[in-house]
Parts: C-alpha cells; sequence; structure tokens
C-alpha cells in the first residue's frame, strides 16, 4: 500500500476548476491547476469536506462495490450505527439488519457493539488514571490525521484505543467461524460506513498492523438498494443486540454520554474541532477531562457517504437509541483493544528539513505576500494569498498565477512597447 | 540572506473574539520552519498568555517575534495602565481580573507565571500609566 493512499479523489470530467473546495479544505490540500482541481496526497486528511461542498459532484470516495462479496463463502455486514438514521419512517434498527441479508449478506455484526467495547475500555483507563488530564477520542480518522501533521503536542492525549470497527471485526470474524465451522479466510467482512476517512484507514490503517475488514461499502452506493428490501412485510428476524450507548455513538457526544461522568466537550465540524484543539494546546481548558471531536457535522451521522440530511437523521438515531437497552455491554473479548503502533507528527507543513533554509524560505514567502493584493479571490488556484506566496516558494506556482500580478506585468510590458515603437519613428 | 525572520502583530484590545490570533499564527509558522514540537509548545502558551494579558488588561498591543534557528525571541509592548507591583502581580493566584473576565475562563492568575516557567529569559518591566513590556526567548535546542 503506497504511504499516502486516499479514498477521497476528484473525478476530472466532473471538476469545473471552480473555488469551493479549495477554500473549504481545512489542510490546505487542494490546488486548481490547468483548470483542474488537485489533492496535495501528503496533505489530505480524507474529511471528505471537499465531496460535501462540490456543487458537481467531482470529489467523490473511493470504496468497494458488492461484487467483492463473491470472494467469499461467508459475508458478513458491519453496519457502522450511523446507517440506522438513514430511512424515513424506520426506527426499526431489525428491519434495515434484515435488509442487508436482502441485498447478498449471510449476517450481520453491529459496529455499534465494537463501539461498546471501546467504552468499557475507556472507562477503565481512564480510571487506571494512565492518560493525560485531557484525553482526545481516537474515533474519528480525520481528526487524527488532523492532529497528526497540526498538533503533534496533542499526540500525547489521544486516547490510545483501537477504533469500534476493528473491534467489531475481530468479534464478527469469531463469531462467523463459531457458526459456520468456515476457515478465517473463507469469511468476508464488510464495512458499511458514511466515512472516507474510515474507509481509508482499513486500506491504510492508523494504529492497527492491518486491519481485520476485508471491504468497505459506502452507505450511499447500498442506500436504495436496502431501501426497496425494508419495505418488504416479512417479520424480521431478530439480529439486534447492540444497546443504547453503541447506537448513539453516530451522533456526536455518544461517545462521550456513554462514558457516564467527567466534564467533556463534545465538538463536531472540522473546522470546529481546529477551534477546540488550539484551546487544548494553550491550556485553556483545565476542568474539562474528555474531548470528542469528530470531523463532520453533527458526528458520522453528517458523514460524506451519508444520504440523509443530518438533522433528520440524528433524530431519527435518538428516536431509536431510546428503545434500546442501557444495559452495560457486557461480553468480553480476549483482544488486545489497545493501538499497535503509536501516532506519530508526520510535518508535512515544514518548508525545509534544515531550519535554517526553512527561515530563508519563510521570509521570501512574507516578501512575495506582501506584493500580492490580499484578496484571497483564489482564481490563482491557491486557496488564499498567503498560500500562492507558500506555493512559489516550493517552486509550485508562480507569480503570474496570480491574475492581478499578470495584469500588472502585462501593463509594464505594453508600456515598454510603446516607448520603443515611438523610438522607432523617431 | 535573512538569518531570522519577524512578525509583527497589532492585537486588537476592543474584540475579545480575536484575542489569540497571534499566538495561534506564529504557531503555525513555527510548524512550518520545522521546530521541534515541545519548542512550539513552549512558545506558544507563553505567547498566549502575553496575548491574553494585552487584551484584557492593557487594551491591546505590539506583539513583535524574531525567529532564528538558535532561538525565538518575543517582545510584548502595551500602553496600558501598567503594573504597580510586579513582584505581587508575579505571584501565581494573584489577579485583578474582574468577574467579567472570571466568567470568560480567565484571571486563575496563572498567566505571568506560566509565562515565566515556559520561556528561559524572562524580563518585565512596567509603568504605572504608560504601559508594560515583556520580553521573552524560548531557546531553541540545537
Ligand atoms: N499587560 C498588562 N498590563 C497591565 N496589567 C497586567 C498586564 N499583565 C498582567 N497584569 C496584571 O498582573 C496580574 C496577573 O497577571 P496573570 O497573567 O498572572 O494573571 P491573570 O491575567 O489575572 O489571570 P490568568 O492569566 O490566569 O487568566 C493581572 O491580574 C493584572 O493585574
Ligand atoms: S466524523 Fe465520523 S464520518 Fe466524519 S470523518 Fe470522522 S469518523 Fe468519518
Ligand atoms: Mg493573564
Amino acid at each position: 500500500m503506497e504511504k499516502y493512499y486516499h479514498s477521497v479523489t476528484l473525478d476530472v470530467d466532473k471538476c469545473k476548476g471552480c473555488t469551493n473546495c479549495l477554500k473549504q479544505c481545512p489542510t490546505q490540500a487542494i490546488r486548481v491547476r490547468d483548470g483542474k482541481a488537485k489533492i496535495i496526497k501528503e496533505r489530505c486528511i480524507d474529511c471528505g469536506v471537499c465531496i460535501s461542498v462540490c456543487p458537481y459532484h467531482a470529489k467523490k470516495a473511493i470504496t468497494d462495490s458488492l461484487s467483492e462479496l463473491d470472494k467469499f463463502e461467508y459475508k458478513v455486514a458491519l453496519p457502522a450505527p450511523a446507517l440506522y438514521g438513514q430511512f424515513p419512517k424506520v426506527n426499526d434498527i431489525n428491519k434495515i439488519l434484515n435488509a442487508l441479508l436482502g441485498i447478498g449478506f449471510d449476517d450481520c455484526f453491529e459496529v455499534a457493539k465494537g463501539a461498546e467495547v471501546v467504552t468499557n475500555r475507556t472507562k477503565e483507563l481512564i480510571k487506571s488514571g494512565e492518560l493525560m488530564d485531557i484525553t482526545i477520542s481516537s474515533a474519528c480518522p480525520a481528526v487524527l490525521r488532523l492532529i497528526s501533521v497540526r498538533f503533534p503536542n496533542l499526540l500525547n492525549n489521544v486516547l490510545p484505543i483501537k477504533p469500534p470497527i476493528e473491534v467489531a471485526a475481530y468479534m464478527a470474524r469469531q463469531e462467523a467461524v463459531k457458526k459456520t465451522g468456515l476457515s478465517e479466510d473463507k469469511i468476508g467482512l464488510f464495512f458499511i460506513t458514511p466515512c472516507p476517512a474510515k474507509a481509508t484507514s482499513i486500506k491504510n490503517p492508523l494504529s492497527v498492523a492491518k486491519s481485520g475488514i476485508d471491504g468497505v461499502i459506502s452507505i450511499k452506493d447500498v442506500y436504495l438498494k436496502l431501501a426497496h428490501k425494508i419495505n418488504s412485510d416479512s417479520p424480521p428476524k431478530n439480529l439486534q443486540s447492540a444497546g443504547f450507548y453503541g447506537v448513539s455513538w453516530a451522533n456526536v457526544g455518544g461517545e462521550a454520554e456513554a462514558l457516564e461522568e467527567g466534564k467533556y466537550i463534545a465538538v463536531d465540524g472540522i473546522h470546529n474541532v481546529i477551534n477546540i484543539l488550539e484551546a487544548v494546546e494553550n491550556e485553556k481548558l483545565d476542568d474539562i477531562s474528555f474531548i470528542e471531536a469528530l470531523a463532520c457535522p453533527g458526528g458520522c451521522v453528517g458523514g460524506p457517504l451519508t444520504v440523509e440530511n443530518n438533522y433528520v437523521a440524528k433524530s431519527r438515531i435518538k428516536e431509536t437509541a431510546k428503545k434500546l437497552p442501557k444495559t452495560k455491554f457486557s461480553e468480553d473479548v480476549d483482544y488486545n483493544v489497545l493501538w499497535e503502533k503509536p501516532m506519530e507528527y508526520n510535518p508535512i507543513m515544514n518548508l525545509d528539513e534544515d531550519i535554517f533554509t526553512a527561515i530563508q524560505k519563510a521570509s521570501e514567502i512574507d516578501k512575495i505576500y506582501k506584493g500580492l493584493p490580499g484578496l484571497d479571490c483564489g482564481s490563482c488556484g491557491s486557496p488564499s494569498c498567503k498560500c500562492l506566496a507558500e506555493d512559489i516558494v516550493r517552486n509550485m506556482a508562480s507569480e503570474t498565477d496570480c491574475i492581478f500580478k499578470l495584469r500588472e506585468k502585462v501593463k509594464t510590458l505594453s508600456n515598454e512597447m510603446n516607448t520603443l515603437s515611438k523610438n522607432l519613428k523617431g | 540572506m535573512d538569518k531570522s525572520i519577524v512578525l509583527k502583530y497589532d492585537v486588537d484590545g476592543n474584540d475579545f473574539s480575536l484575542a489569540g490570533e497571534a499566538s495561534s499564527s506564529v504557531k503555525k509558522v513555527l510548524l512550518s520552519l520545522g521546530f521541534d514540537p515541545e519548542i512550539i509548545r513552549k512558545v506558544s502558551i507563553a505567547l498566549y498568555e502575553g496575548e491574553m494579558n494585552m487584551v484584557i488588561h492593557a487594551n491591546g498591543g505590539v506583539i513583535t517575534v524574531e525567529i532564528s534557528p538558535e532561538e525565538i525571541h518575543m517582545l510584548l509592548e502595551d500602553t496600558g495602565p501598567g503594573i504597580e507591583d510586579i513582584e505581587l502581580a508575579m505571584q501565581e493566584g494573584y489577579s485583578t481580573a474582574s468577574d467579567k473576565v472570571r466568567e470568560l475562563g480567565f484571571g486563575a492568575g496563572m498567566g505571568l507565571s506560566n509565562m515565566k516557567k515556559y520561556s528561559d529569559v524572562f524580563i518585565i518591566t512596567s509603568e504605572v500609566n504608560k504601559g508594560t513590556r515583556v520580553e521573552m526567548v524560548v531557546k531553541n535546542k540545537q
């Protein structure tokens, strides 16, 4: 797997080269060059903001197709709890899980159950006193990637527990082996997800050496198929077992609420997350012990690969979860939920490896920036004037990419031509 | 050839929502220059506290930061009310912050002592009704 594999990619044919995504990208990873957007791989954190804001639907997430199921003898769907809020008038999780069987899966395993295990282990870790004063949730991979490129000082604050999907994958495989007697490799585990960042993390894991998931399927891609199956009248088989807390992880605040004690902040939306992380860095949140930070508006329920409006889905999930027991998930798994590898600082914002050279480049940037109009119009293809100045120094752009600079230059040139031609006549 | 880079910020004393912008910007620059995260942490906390003091107690001021491979030099100057008894102000827990400011989460009286703690050089001078000048240096570990 290449180091910077990404689920988020561009559909070149659909891209009109506008500046919508350019402006919104939280890590300034997008440039428009030759009339098309380009994603700088090193900088992309797969938050999917560009997917949500592109009016031409030119940004997409690469996920697997349902045909991948054919590679396995026994196929298990692992639906993220966000799926439960997607269908109008459906407040019965069982109906949705049964619909998954209707589109080709042999069984389901709710990711919400993995979330419950994560909650239990988080509580234990907090009690053990081994964590920092402020613990930041590790559930959202886009936020983790953001921290690794922009907040190196907060790496130690991140909860060193694997994401619910990896825990669920382990449990699901064990269960499937027990049920079928098949060997592990004959069993295909498919994550039904709202999230490109998680799709990336399956192929290119952050905290495990290798993911336990065999394929990632976007909620969008199976939405219609599932919707057709849900309305069938056959009484649903009972496949549902996750409780209130696990299911509530779909909405922002769900994970923090499940901890049942300590003061917390639950923040959603990548730009809001950045603000809160800044506050943690400045040591200004002293009475807070837990921070749940999710890149998407509303939490995973607002993931870029969902269909339903996130406010609508949120209220539906609340209704659905209300009916579920608040019992603690007690099933114990003999699985190491702790990170297999530490998160590392990824200094991609560096201008140069050598500080001395970097300083020179920075003052160069400053000089160029002072000569730019400061309109941040984006016409040059960089998200801001400051960024263009940086791109110029990084040899990724030139000053005349700025249309105002170009105009200036053309004017001077034509003036010079005028004088020259006068000289000719004289 | 420039051996250092100088950043200058006018800190607005009237708009509390802008407070913290200078230290946040310096932090970004230090990241792009490749400084060690630990150094960046010291600078950003010290500077943030100084910036906040300017906004809360002195109605704004000017911050000048000079960054070289050896050290980060910070100068904070304001023309606010000044500090009568610096020794007292430096004490942990001493604060003249109003209740209003305390409601916003400030006024624990920890700012100045943290600035001293996180910097390698810390010099504060002040004159009542004239203003306050704080000079801080964080040395880069080589
Ligand atoms: N720039 C300044 N101008 C005038 N007075 C100041 C200035 N900086 C600090 N002071 C005075 O020194 C006191 C102590 O400052 P310090 O930063 O330690 O605490 P604080 O600002 O009151 O609270 P905290 O920083 O914990 O939010 C302040 O309450 C204020 O009276
Ligand atoms: S909030 Fe949820 S859906 Fe959005 S990026 Fe994070 S993990 Fe993915
Ligand atoms: Mg203070």
